[in-house]
């Protein structure tokens, strides 16, 4: 079975598409950084320090009710919403300054038994505000290094401005996730991070294969422009990308629906990333170079020196 | 052409089988158990198994198995009833000399239990649980012990009959003297209580400033989370909670976790009680130097006290608490320093006062210039004063807490002091229902990605899909074969690790068979092409694989708890993804279509 012809002979580059994706990206990447900037991530609680209880009843939940609980409780400022099914409900507190977690907790819970005794605490995580400056720190810091790693490894295997490029198609990806998430409200946590890291590693898988392609198309086609070159690369392993990329869409979306409610919005990175970074790989990062000038001097070794051999004996 | 030299198959064969013997533990599911473990710390022995069965067979709980590990006895039973019923009959009977923990143990056979292998232990998320992250109040560690250098430095210039002040503030020590000829010798004096002091001229010209170096602070910091992991360890231990964690992250952090365990509260008051107890002698004169007030708890009089301690909580080996002449007590014993000072003390104070101070620090949060702050506070209240009757060394009783207190400050003081206080700055506790629920959905989420993929393949790839799929089966073997190896922690996000490497491993085999196929489509004999497919496959794979491991690496280095549960399955599965896609798959390819006439390639 074949989804993708065999001989492919898209034009990805010329002009017009590549001038078209470009905007794309300029616009899209823009759109995410102004929604980052007015509307911010939804952080969970783990980067913004605060209490978290996830509660269970025997019967469907009446979340209104359950804010009436709280506010008549004296939590004015929890978040009660529905997590998975519908018994399940999720409650969310702000860091509290002057009380200590424990007594909260037994107050929240103490709270809800009240009113309907068979309510069964499923989980509490506590986390204080210092952790979560030091965990948003700590992610930052990952994606920083992460990306600076890269960057030296493709610098270091092929060339600086493949580097770019691939540096410049992860970045884009990244903003990209991240501002879907800003968009939707979803909530970012520890294992979104993680999913954005698996992000970058995903894009980057993408670009490296298409930039092996590259450098080996060089020596095999000689004589073309590297508009030619990188297009034909592109087509050669057209395939190959989009098979990948349905496999792994294909574990996301089963994850994604069964994994259940907690890696949900970690499930969700990694499809949209997957999605991104596919296309990103194609027009962002082979572009990228491209606009940088790469040419097959770039990647082949250097000719032996002929007027070397002649001064041999 | 296309034949693997038959040392490459075998070798091949035998890691596959060595991934399958290692998964093995984890195919036989788990029972409720019970850990019964020394106190003393010593290992016991076949004797005491047979013993604990006879115990508790005589009230009709017969173990399923029963056996030695790690000088431990573990008991295994069928029904979680019959482990409760169990547990509480053992604790019973061997309070005091055996701790008694509840469990649940993978029922291994006695013969994969004798290879030493044991399954993947599960995180938190999976089997329910409490997860502490405690910070270690370094600055306190560090006032204390300029606390200490400071009386030092007193008693030395006194012995050395230099008149002189000394005053502590903030981090620096002052030493106020009289004359400026005194410099000289009381700087000496100074650097003979600890050479690495910093000690440097004061601004008037008869003062010296007194500070600890950097190594000394470091060191200090090491040895107060050091000391603090210890203490924990310990207390833990005594709490009899099976298979608990206590680990430092980082410069001033102690994670603690603690399976199965459902209720936080007791757990957290006992884990960072700072209770301790100084001894002091009351100061009957009134103008020893430094000496000050203490308050007394509740009907217990305020008393002056010296600023000597005679002996402090650290110094005590081992405390029981009991009742003495109708009083609650704890019983105290002193190691040998604690003894000496405590003999020298009482032998030259008979007839005079002495009282027990008992010390907790808490935190407090206070607002500063619209900025949260700590502030820590150190409760000494006097519990009991009493005139020395005769002397004594390292073995006393002291009353004056209630029942309780006196069980718990007994068991803290076995158990150690903390070398400064700790604070909790993360809690996460999972319900056991919830732990179930996340297995049940991770091991459907893992079969049904897992299937679709496999089918898949077939679909897409025939023959070369359905030797792909051998080689993913084989992946996740060994994903689980390493873990169980490492004994690393399944956790949520690992399952989701898993899931996703499922997705990508297969990636180095899409790229093999398009380029097998390219290869076919040019024109390319089959043979020629599986051999040219593999070869130029090798370096994208390489590299593509490479830079996923870096975002791996980098995730496994910053990360913390759940995340570094993912960051590990996922570079593993990427590992071994490697091997089983580029010569797992080789292996068999070779084998099916290597060395005779192929006239088509099934690709």
């Amino acid at each position: 079975m074949k989804w993708i012809k065999e001989k492919t002979t898209i034009d990805f580059l010329s002009p017009r598409p590549r001038w078209t994706a470009l905007g794309i990206a300029i616009v899209t990447v823009l759109m995410s950084l102004a929604l980052l900037a007015t509307r911010g991530l939804e952080f969970g609680i783990d980067f913004t320090g605060g209490i978290l209880m996830e509660v269970g009843y025997p019967q469907a939940a009446d979340v209104d009710r359950i804010r009436q609980l709280m506010d008549g409780a004296g939590f004015d400022e929890v978040q009660v919403q529905q997590f998975g099914a519908d018994t399940d409900v999720l409650l969310r507190l702000p860091p509290q300054p002057d009380a200590n977690a424990d007594s909260i907790r037994q107050t929240l819970s103490a709270t809800l038994a009240a009113d309907e005794p068979g309510v069964q605490i499923r989980r509490v995580e506590f986390v204080g505000p210092q952790v979560g400056e030091d965990l948003r720190e700590q992610g930052a810091t990952a994606m920083i290094f992460a990306t600076a790693m890269i960057f030296v490894y493709v610098m270091f295997r092929f060339q600086w401005k493949f580097a770019i490029g691939a540096v410049a198609s992860l970045i884009h990806d990244v903003i990209l996730v991240l501002g879907f998430f800003a968009l939707f409200r979803w909530q970012f946590d520890l294992t979104v991070l993680a999913a954005m890291l698996a992000v970058i590693g995903y894009s980057l898988n993408d670009t490296v294969v298409v930039f092996d392609r590259v450098r080996e198309n060089f020596s095999v086609l000689r004589g073309r422009t590297a508009e030619q070159v990188i297009n034909q690369s592109l087509n050669d392993t057209l395939s190959r990308t989009i098979m990948t990329g349905f496999t792994t869409l294909m574990v996301l979306v089963a994850l994604y629906f069964i994994g259940g409610e907690t890696l949900g919005p970690f499930s969700l990175a990694l499809i949209i990333g997957v999605l991104i970074g596919t296309y990103s790989s194609i027009y962002i990062a082979s572009a990228t170079s491209l606009f940088l000038g790469i040419t097959a001097q770039d990647l082949l070794p250097p000719d032996k020196d002929p007027t070397l051999v002649d001064d041999l004996p | 052409m296309n034949r693997y030299p038959t040392w490459l198959n075998v070798l091949v064969l035998v890691i596959l089988l060595l991934g399958i013997v290692l998964a093995l533990p984890n195919m036989y599911g788990s029972v409720p158990a019970i850990q019964m473990a020394s106190v003393d710390g010593d290992s016991y022995t076949e004797p005491k198994v047979q013993e604990f069965v006879q115990v508790v067979s005589r009230e009709n709980l017969v173990p399923e198995a029963a056996y030695l590990e790690d000088g431990r006895v573990v008991l295994r039973f069928l029904e979680e009833s019959d482990q409760l019923a169990a547990g509480d009959l053992l604790r019973e009977r061997y309070d005091g000399e055996a701790s008694t923990a509840l469990s649940l143990t993978p029922r291994l056979p006695a013969w994969v239990r004798n290879l030493g292998l044991r399954p993947m232990t599960l995180g938190l998320d999976l089997r329910g649980g409490v997860y502490f992250l405690l910070e270690v109040d370094m600055e306190t560690a560090i006032s204390s012990r300029l606390g200490l250098y400071q009386q030092d430095i007193d008693n030395r210039l006194r012995d050395e009959r230099i008149r002189h002040r000394v005053d502590l503030e903030g981090r620096i020590i002052t030493v106020r003297l009289t004359t400026e000829e005194d410099l000289a010798p009381a700087r000496q004096a100074i650097l003979d209580t600890d050479r690495e002091l910093l000690v440097a001229d004061g601004p008037d010209g008869r003062s010296l400033t007194v500070r600890m170096s950097q190594t000394q602070i470091a060191a200090r910091e090491n040895f107060a989370i050091e000391q603090n992991i210890t203490t924990l360890r310990n207390r833990v231990d005594q709490l009899g909670v099976s298979e608990p964690l206590v680990q430092r992250q980082g410069a001033d952090r102690i994670v603690v976790q603690l399976p199965g365990v459902q209720d936080p509260n007791r757990l957290d008051d006992i884990l960072t009680a700072t209770a301790t107890l100084e001894f002091r002698l009351v100061d009957t004169t009134g103008d020893s130097p430094g000496s000050r007030r203490y308050p007394g708890r509740g009907d217990e009089s305020s008393q002056i006290l010296q600023r000597d301690v005679v002996a402090s909580g650290d110094q005590i080996v081992d405390a029981e608490s009991g009742f003495s002449e109708g009083q609650p007590a704890v019983f105290i014993n002193l190691d040998g320093a604690g003894g000496e000072s405590m003999l020298r003390a009482t032998r030259a104070n008979v007839n005079k006062p002495m009282s027990t101070v008992f010390i907790e620090t808490r935190r407090e949060t206070v607002m500063r210039d619209g900025e949260e702050q700590f502030r820590t506070i150190r409760v000494e209240e006097i519990i009991n004063t009493a005139t020395i009757r005769g002397i004594f060394k390292n073995r006393f009783q002291i009353t004056g807490l209630t029942p309780v207190e006196a069980r718990d400050l007994a068991l803290l003081l076995r158990a150690g002091a903390l070398a400064a206080p700790i604070y909790k700055v993360e809690e996460r506790t999972i319900g056991p229902s919830l732990g179930q629920e996340n297995i049940d959905r991770g091991l459907k989420a893992v079969t049904i990605g897992f299937l679709s993929v496999v089918a898949f393949m077939v679909v897409y790839y025939k023959w070369f899909g359905v030797i792909a799929n051998l080689a993913l089966f084989s992946n996740l073997i060994f994903i689980v074969a390493l873990m169980s190896l490492l004994s690393a922690a399944l956790t949520l996000p690992g399952i989701a690790g898993i899931v996703l490497t499922v997705g990508m491993a297969l990636d180095a085999n899409i790229l093999i068979f398009e380029r097998i196929r390219e290869e076919l489509s040019a024109g390319t004999s089959p043979q020629a092409a599986i051999t040219a497919g593999y070869d130029k496959a090798f370096s994208s794979i390489a590299d593509a694989n490479i830079t996923t491991l870096i975002a791996g690496i980098v995730l496994f280095v910053f990360g913390t708890g759940p995340v570094k549960g993912f960051a590990v399955t996922l570079s593993l599965g990427i590992i071994t993804s490697m091997f089983t896609a580029i010569v797992g798959t080789r292996s068999v390819v070779n084998l099916v279509y290597g060395g005779r006439k192929v006239s088509n390639v099934p690709v």
